[in-house]
């Protein structure tokens, strides 16, 4: 409990220092927002007034005093270009996102965790030699890329594919809210129909978000379990006469199992970066596409905003990966 | 408790076997060219850099609207077929090759500059100043890159500038970590210590004796480092947030491409794609490589 209780106020400061570097990187950096806000023929005193209620004329320190205070009040800034709130804009668009990262890392974890182990079983036998030829195409590929292939040969060429617009078909209702997950919703509410086209529109892009996250975890897993199965213990599990498969999975994946939850948190954490590029490319409407749309309308609130989220999650991703990591080997917890 | 010391020795171990292989270049490089996927990615590098090279001698120019018609399909006139504005395909992905290669020069030239004298001046140093320089590089890395590097171009303003300065940020809590690591363990050797013995300033030590010893696992980290730039920016270019149309960089060809796929005309983004998947590919090919060579302890492919 103890631990628990430390790494919690461990992140305090780590989230402060986002939020200061986040501060920062608006206020220092080159670009005026006020003279952005008013446009290029704007005459100085408009300009001026507009700094003023910016709040731009103040100290740097009571600017980010008050930027703080209204991150703790729910204030992450107004989305000029669709003229609300960033929060309200980020609440409509949150669960898209959450979704499509679920879905993926589901993916990515049920395909990479097995690719890595069998492969690590299997070592320098063919299926060894094509997961490491996956892994490594895998994370070489550019994400943006990737999903514009699969769209050409899935949507245009095979037409197994729908319309990459959206999360489900223009003619089909959305089921009724209850998470704002349409799989999961349309489970909930046993409408067949909103549940097939959802899935079948929501497969596609967490197939190309995921892949990048497979490749890492496949190849880590796999590095891993050689390094495991080398042990002592292992060789004593297998002398002994336990069936190979046990000892794979209770002996040696069980202690593989801290390296691997460590890279599958990390790539949890990266997905909010690669949800802004499959967003975008599926038409997904998002925080990440929308995120995209800011920066074209030179809108940066929700950006800030936006990166924030990011850290957030990422450092939140970060605890539960040290906190599992310390129930899956206790040696951690005196660490 | 007792575990908790466990890796202190792997990394004496570790720093060791570097100064073995960066110590005779030649043995690296003969074990470096007996790893056949690392040879593959070289030759990826050097297709690029090539093709970049002579980009200038092709008879069409990568910017030039109509040096073919509209949108054909590869053919012996145009290899990579021509674009909605007509312009040589092949010629714009020889060109943003160029652009690439530089943008990942630059870019981790920035995280080189800024991340190895910090993680030396906090591995040395460490006291507080040390301590608070880790602390922003912590911070730094609780941002997702493609993210942190998106907030920095989008606040810097779109363009290739902003692009290669939020690549090469991004890139420094890397290297500081690399560099401060190693740093830490080589304080505690028995050179440093006979440095300090006959009387060396701490400056001397760093620079001649400590930052030498961090070359080998900054090499590698580089060359990774590469490759990942090359695929960040391209990305910032994609979204609109780096090289703007119609410089012929291969994110903004394949943002081009975009509304083309659809229908059907597959060259327009398949061919700067490849260039990407490739040039990465081989910097990651050409990194792994290295770093089995210069760190066998850290070996991802046993």
């Amino acid at each position: 409990m103890n631990h628990v209780v430390r790494r919690v106020l461990a992140m305090i400061p780590a989230l402060f220092g986002v939020v200061l570097c986040i501060f920062l990187l608006t206020r220092v950096l080159p670009g005026d927002p006020a003279r952005t806000l008013a446009g290029e023929q704007a005459d100085p005193a408009t300009v001026d007034k507009i700094r003023a209620e910016m709040g731009l004329d103040q100290p740097l320190v009571a600017q980010f005093i008050s930027y703080v205070r209204g991150l703790f009040a729910g204030d992450f800034g107004f989305a000029w270009h669709t003229g609300q709130p960033v929060l309200a804009d980020f609440v409509s668009r949150l669960p898209a996102t959450v979704e499509l990262a679920i879905v993926a890392i589901l993916i990515s974890l049920l395909l990479g965790v097995p690719i890595g182990v069998i492969s690590a079983t299997r070592r320098d036998r063919p299926v060894d030699h094509a997961s490491r030829i996956f892994s490594l195409i895998g994370a070489s590929m550019p994400l943006f890329w990737l999903a514009l292939i699969v769209i050409f040969v899935f949507y245009n060429k095979l037409g197994w594919e729908p319309a990459p617009l959206g999360r489900i078909a223009q003619d089909v209702n959305p089921p009724t809210s209850i998470t704002g997950l349409y799989v999961l919703d349309s489970l909930l509410t046993g409408d067949l129909v909103a549940l097939k086209s959802s899935l079948a529109h929501i497969i596609w892009p967490a197939l190309c978000l995921a892949t990048g996250s497979t490749a890492i975890i496949a190849r880590m897993t796999r590095s891993e379990m050689l390094e495991v199965i080398n042990q002592d213990y292992v060789r004593t599990a297998r002398s002994k006469g336990l069936p190979p498969a046990k000892v794979i999975l209770k002996h040696a994946l069980k202690n593989a199992a801290p390296v691997v939850v460590t890279v599958v948190g990390l790539q949890f954490g990266q997905l909010l970066g690669g949800a802004v590029i499959t967003e975008t490319v599926f038409s997904w409407p998002g925080v990440g596409f929308y995120v995209v749309q800011s920066v074209l309308a030179t809108d940066y609130a929700p950006v800030q905003a936006f990166t924030l989220l990011a850290a957030a999650i990422y450092l939140t991703v970060n605890l539960c990966v040290d906190l599992l990591n310390a129930r899956l080997d206790p040696r951690i917890e005196n660490a | 408790m007792p575990d908790t010391t466990v890796s202190a020795p792997a990394s004496g171990v570790r720093a060791a076997s570097c100064d073995r292989a960066g110590s005779r270049p030649t043995t690296a490089w003969r074990l470096l060219v007996r790893n056949r996927l690392a040879m593959v990615g070289l030759v990826f590098i050097a297709i690029w850099t090539i093709g970049a090279l002579v980009a200038g001698l092709l008879p069409y120019s990568p910017t030039a609207t109509g040096a073919g018609g509209l949108l054909e399909p590869p053919s012996a006139a145009h290899l990579f077929g021509t674009d909605n504005f007509g312009r040589d395909i092949l010629a714009r992905v020889l060109a943003g090759g160029r652009i690439s290669l530089w943008t990942g020069l630059i870019a981790v030239g920035i995280s080189l500059l800024i991340g190895v004298p910090i993680g030396a001046i906090s591995g040395f140093l460490g006291g507080v100043v040390g301590a608070v320089l880790m602390r922003v590089m912590d911070v730094l890395l609780a941002f997702p890159s493609l993210v942190l590097a998106m907030a920095i171009a989008a606040a810097l303003g779109p363009g290739l500038a902003s692009a290669m300065i939020a690549v090469g940020v991004v890139g420094i809590p890397e290297f500081a970590r690399i560099v401060y690591s190693q740093t830490r363990s080589l304080r505690e050797r028995d050179f440093v210590e006979a440095g300090r013995a006959i009387g060396l300033r701490d400056r001397t030590i760093l620079t001649r004796h400590i930052v030498p010893n961090t070359v080998a696992p900054i090499l590698v980290r580089a060359t990774l480092g590469m490759g990942y730039a090359i695929l960040t920016a391209a990305s910032l270019s994609f979204i609109g947030l780096g090289a703007q149309p119609p410089t012929a960089e291969w994110g903004v060809m394949i943002s081009d491409g975009r509304g083309y796929i659809i229908s059907g005309e597959w060259w327009m983004t398949v061919f700067p794609g490849i260039a990407i998947a490739t040039s990465i590919l081989g910097f990651n090919l050409v990194g792994d490589g290295l770093r089995d060579v210069l760190d066998p302890r850290l070996r991802t492919s046993r």
